[in-house]
Order: structure tokens, then C-alpha cells, then sequence
């Protein structure tokens, strides 16, 4: 049996940001598997799809899952009541590969920047690169830093940190590290795997879609690679990801 | 103590609860669960003669109790199913139901005929998916296209036949008669409802194939009356679904005139409904002294 269900209990629940919320849930049979850059599904009171979250951090008994309300479903997470007990499947999906003796450049684009905080903690000295849209929105900062992380903020709008991009800083520091592992919206993966392509750096990167089951049997959360034989395929971010090569990802 | 066991054109289940095609792949992943012994059967994720890429994503969106579905029938084709999935699904000790679905009536036939080949104990002919250009819901809509396929798949099928009924219809108890009249051993229903959703913003339909299938709580009132209007027009068996996620709700299904059960969108709600289904309805059959869960079907009685 690999996959399990259980009730995790919420024991913080606080908007870190505008709308972003920060949840530490409670369960020391499940979260001790999780691994760097799964997800969590979450079930919502009166919603029949669960809601698939990265997880931001965990240890032998808890989890850390940090979100951005989007719609009802993730409204509904954001007024659960501390105390409450949350089902949860988890850890699912297939995290970042980590090698040691690696520096990674860890990249997190506005909600795709909880994933790096522990995938920062599994590796030695990385540099993050963390981009969000506004001032308002920056999140986990103080984390990254006690994590150990050399650590980039970059704004859009010039508000807090660099004003551009993290693209913009991984162009500069890209000598630096030996491999990319992002997170983020989509024209962000596809500019970092466009400059990993340039100077040859492998890269990973954690991609999102609408998901159903979380597991792989409904095939809902397809996302299009390209094999090395050219051939393109639909596989699902659920099961046969939700960290891809980027090499192999049809952006 | 409680008699969960159906039987379906000859074809015995521990329970009746049956995991719906497309919400189960080919079980590897809920194996990972729970034993699939649990299930009285899992009909298989739908499958053509060769392998389909499926529609472009977004494939699902969320309805108030439900969801709208556009896969487009992705599968790795029968060749495959047949090699890698099969064995190893014939010794989960649960039957094993084949969907079948194909582009014109003659594909239909030879998947019948080449799954009759194979160890698979039931096939489901799929003349109801919503969201393929070509096959699926073109056969299922009117009685002279349901009872001519039938017809034809029936001279290749030697496994007991079952016709998976679209309720895009105006009338499905017809189109089950015709089914019947053409040899189909059962009926299951029903498939999902046409819907769609829009994004206000972009005003782009949040499924890239614009229309998907609509399941889940939300249909499970249509599906229920289709069930019992449909069970008041055949004498073969029914396999009833459309949204059950609760015990309740597949004791009225039973009631209603179902001989089995299918589940579906309520597995991505709880992965372990249908154990939780059969535990609550152990209960209810021996709270009312209920010794063998058959005798529930087609016991309303109706105003």
C-alpha cells in the first residue's frame, strides 16, 4: 500500500500575505514520507474535488502547506477553524531529484515559491531565486534564510528586492550552480528552461493543471512531453510528475 | 449476516458495487489503496483498437456537486491492455468489465471480437462518451443506431454484453428496449450529461474540448429516474449510476431498480467510498433483516 488518506489535524492557519495562507497540519504517519516538491490533496467541505497543494514543509509530524485562494474551494480552506481535522492523501507525485554535491539554483515564481522552502532544506548552500508580482504578495523570505539559502528577491513592479524578473538574476548567477529546480507559471518554467537550454544546465521544473483523482487513474491532469525519439505524448502531472526535466516538457 | 453478492448475466460479485470506467484507469493506482478484492468488479478505463492521445488539458472543472469531464478517451489501446494490464487484473480476484468504444460500428465489432479472446469476464460496449469527435455518443442517441450496433457487436461478442446508455436522450427507456431486443445481457447508466462552464473573464470555456460530461451528486436524481424509468421497460438487469457517493444513495439506486452498482466521481472525493458504501449497507440490510442484497432491486413503490 502506497497511498493512504487520513486525517491530518490543522494546528495553524494564518494569512502570511494577501491571500496567501499558511496552514501546519498534524499527522506523524504520513508526514515523515513526504519528499521535497509532492503535493498534498486536500478534501474540502462540500466540494467534490480535493485540492492538490505543494507541500512547503514537513518533519516526522507535521506538514506545512502554504496557499493562495483562488476560488471557493480554496476560500473554504482559508476560514477552516484551527483545531479541525482535515483529510488529506499524501505525499503524492514525484518530488525534485536531489544528488549531493550539486549547488541548485532554486526558483519559486508567487505560489510556486512554497515548494523551494523545503527542497532548499534538503540541499547544501543553494541559491533561491524568489519572484513575486508585488510587495504585498512577498512570503517565507525568513524562512529561506534559515534555511541557509543565498537568497534573491526579485519584484515585477520594483516594490521589494530587484525590480524584474527571476530570470533577469538566474541569467547573472547561472555560473554559479550546477542545476535549476523551478516552480512557477508557465512563461516563467518556459524562459528558465529556455536559458538552462542556452548554457547547458539541467533543470527541473514543477508544473501544475487540473487535477481529479491525484493519483493517476482519471487522466485529467495531462501535460504534453516530448520523448527523445520526438514522439509527443500526453503523460499527467499527478502521477508522472508533478516535477518533470523540462528538457522533455512541450511548454 | 448480510448477502452482498450479486449476480449480472450469469457473472457473479462479491458486492455490487462496481468501479465506473475512466474514474479507475486499470486500478494499479487505488491497488495502492486497498486490496481490489474489495470491489465486486472495476470496469476498465475505455478502450479503442489503437492507442489515443486524449484531448488537450484543461480536462476537468469543478460544478456545483459535480464535475464536467473532457478526456477523450486516452488509452494506450487493447493490444496493450490486453498485455500489461490484464493478467495482473484477473488476479485481483474482482471482475473484470472491459470498455470498449471505437470510431464506426465495425471497430466496435472487433474489439468485441478480440476481447472475446482474452480472459476478461464482461464487456461494456461505450456508445455514450460525450467528449469524442468521432464514436462514442453518435451511436447511443437514437433506437434505430443503439439496436443496430448492438446487433452487430453481439455476432462477435462471446462474453455477456453490457450497453452503456447515454441520458443525452429523449427518451432512454426506448433506447434500453432496443439494447435488449438486439441481445445485450445488461444495461449500465448512465454515462455523463453534456454541460459546460465559462471562464467570465477570458469567456473561454474552462474545458479546452468547450463541452464536457457532467458528473457526480449533482446528476444522481436524473440518473435515478432514468434507472427506474428504464427498469419498468426491460427484464434485463441494470446497472445503475449517476452520482452515488453515499450508502443512501446506492440503496436508492437499488430501490429504484439497479441490480449493481457503478461509482465514479466519488472516488476523487474519498478514495474509500465504496468500502464505505458496502459497510453501511451490511448494516442497513441487517437492520431491516435483509438477507441477500438483491431483493432491494426494483422494490419502489411509487405513487
Amino acid at each position: 500500500m502506497k497511498y493512504d488518506s487520513q486525517l491530518f489535524e490543522l494546528i495553524k492557519n494564518e494569512e502570511i500575505a494577501k491571500g496567501i495562507f499558511d496552514w501546519t497540519v498534524k499527522n506523524s504517519n504520513l508526514s515523515s514520507a513526504a519528499k521535497a516538491g509532492q503535493f498534498a490533496h486536500i478534501a474540502v467541505p462540500g466540494k467534490t474535488l480535493r485540492r492538490p497543494i505543494s507541500i512547503c514543509d514537513a518533519d516526522n509530524n507535521t506538514m506545512r502547506l502554504v496557499f493562495q485562494v483562488k476560488g471557493e474551494g480554496t476560500q473554504i480552506m482559508s476560514r477552516q477553524k484551527v483545531g479541525t481535522y482535515v483529510g488529506i492523501i499524501a505525499p503524492l507525485g514525484n518530488g525534485f531529484k536531489i544528488e549531493k554535491d550539486k549547488r541548485y539554483c532554486l526558483i519559486g515564481g508567487g505560489i510556486g515559491v512554497p515548494p523551494m522552502l523545503y527542497t532548499a532544506k534538503q540541499t547544501d548552500n543553494p541559491l533561491v531565486i524568489t519572484g513575486f508580482r508585488s510587495k504585498d504578495l512577498v512570503i517565507l523570505q525568513e524562512d529561506f534564510i534559515n534555511a541557509g539559502a543565498e537568497l534573491v528577491l526579485t519584484t515585477d513592479d520594483g516594490t521589494a528586492g530587484v525590480h524584474g524578473f527571476v530570470t533577469d538574476v538566474l541569467k547573472e548567477k547561472i555560473n554559479e550552480v550546477d542545476e535549476i529546480c523551478a516552480c512557477g507559471p508557465i512563461p516563467m518554467l518556459r524562459a528558465i528552461s529556455q536559458i538552462a537550454k542556452e548554457f547547458d544546465k539541467p533543470c527541473q521544473v514543477s508544473l501544475e493543471e487540473r487535477m481529479g483523482c491525484g493519483v493517476g487513474a482519471c487522466l485529467v491532469c495531462a501535460c504534453k512531453v516530448r520523448r527523445t525519439n520526438g514522439e509527443e505524448e500526453y503523460l499527467h502531472v499527478c502521477k508522472n510528475g508533478p516535477v518533470f526535466n523540462a528538457e522533455e516538457v512541450v511548454f | 449476516m448480510a448477502d452482498l453478492k450479486v449476480s449480472i448475466a450469469g457473472i457473479e460479485f462479491s458486492n455490487p458495487l462496481i468501479a465506473a470506467s475512466g474514474t479507475f484507469g486499470f486500478g494499479r493506482e487505488y491497488n495502492e489503496f486497498y486490496p481490489l478484492s474489495v470491489l465486486g468488479g472495476i470496469s476498465c478505463k475505455g478502450i479503442t483498437l489503437k492507442k489515443r492521445d486524449g484531448n488537450p488539458p484543461p480536462r476537468i472543472a469543478e460544478t456545483p456537486s459535480g464535475i464536467l469531464n473532457a478526456v477523450g478517451l486516452q488509452n494506450p489501446g487493447v493490444e496493450h491492455f490486453i498485455e500489461n494490464d490484464l493478467k495482473w487484473l484477473k488476479e485481483q480476484n474482482t471482475v473484470v468489465i472491459a470498455n470498449v468504444a471505437g470510431n464506426t460500428e465495425e471497430d466496435y465489432c472487433k474489439m468485441a471480437e478480440r476481447i472475446s479472446d482474452s480472459d476478461v469476464d464482461m464487456i461494456e460496449m461505450n456508445i455514450s462518451c460525450p467528449n469524442v469527435k468521432s464514436g462514442g455518443v453518435q451511436f447511443g442517441t437514437s433506437c434505430e443506431s443503439v439496436g443496430s450496433i448492438t446487433k452487430a457487436v453481439r455476432k462477435y461478442c462471446k462474453k455477456p454484453l453490457i450497453v452503456k446508455l447515454s441520458p443525452n436522450v429523449t427518451d432512454i427507456a426506448e433506447i434500453a428496449r432496443s439494447a435488449e431486443a438486439e441481445g445485450a445481457d445488461a444495461i449500465s447508466m448512465i454515462n455523463t450529461l453534456t454541460g459546460m462552464r465559462i471562464d467570465i473573464q477570458t469567456r473561454r470555456p474552462i474545458i479546452r474540448n468547450n463541452t464536457g460530461g457532467l458528473s457526480g451528486p449533482a446528476v444522481f436524481p436524473v440518473a435515478l429516474r432514468m434507472v427506474w424509468q428504464t427498469y419498468n421497460a426491460v427484464k434485463i438487469p441494470i446497472i445503475g449510476m449517476g452520482g452515488i457517493s453515499t450508502w443512501q444513495d446506492a440503496v436508492e439506486m437499488l430501490i429504484a431498480g439497479a441490480s449493481a452498482l457503478q461509482i465514479g466521481t466519488a472516488f476523487f472525493s474519498d478514495p474509500y467510498a465504496p468500502v464505505k458504501i458496502c459497510n453501511g449497507l451490511e448494516k442497513f440490510m441487517d437492520e431491516n433483516n435483509i438477507k441477500n442484497i438483491s431483493e432491494l432491486t426494483g422494490t419502489i413503490k411509487p405513487w
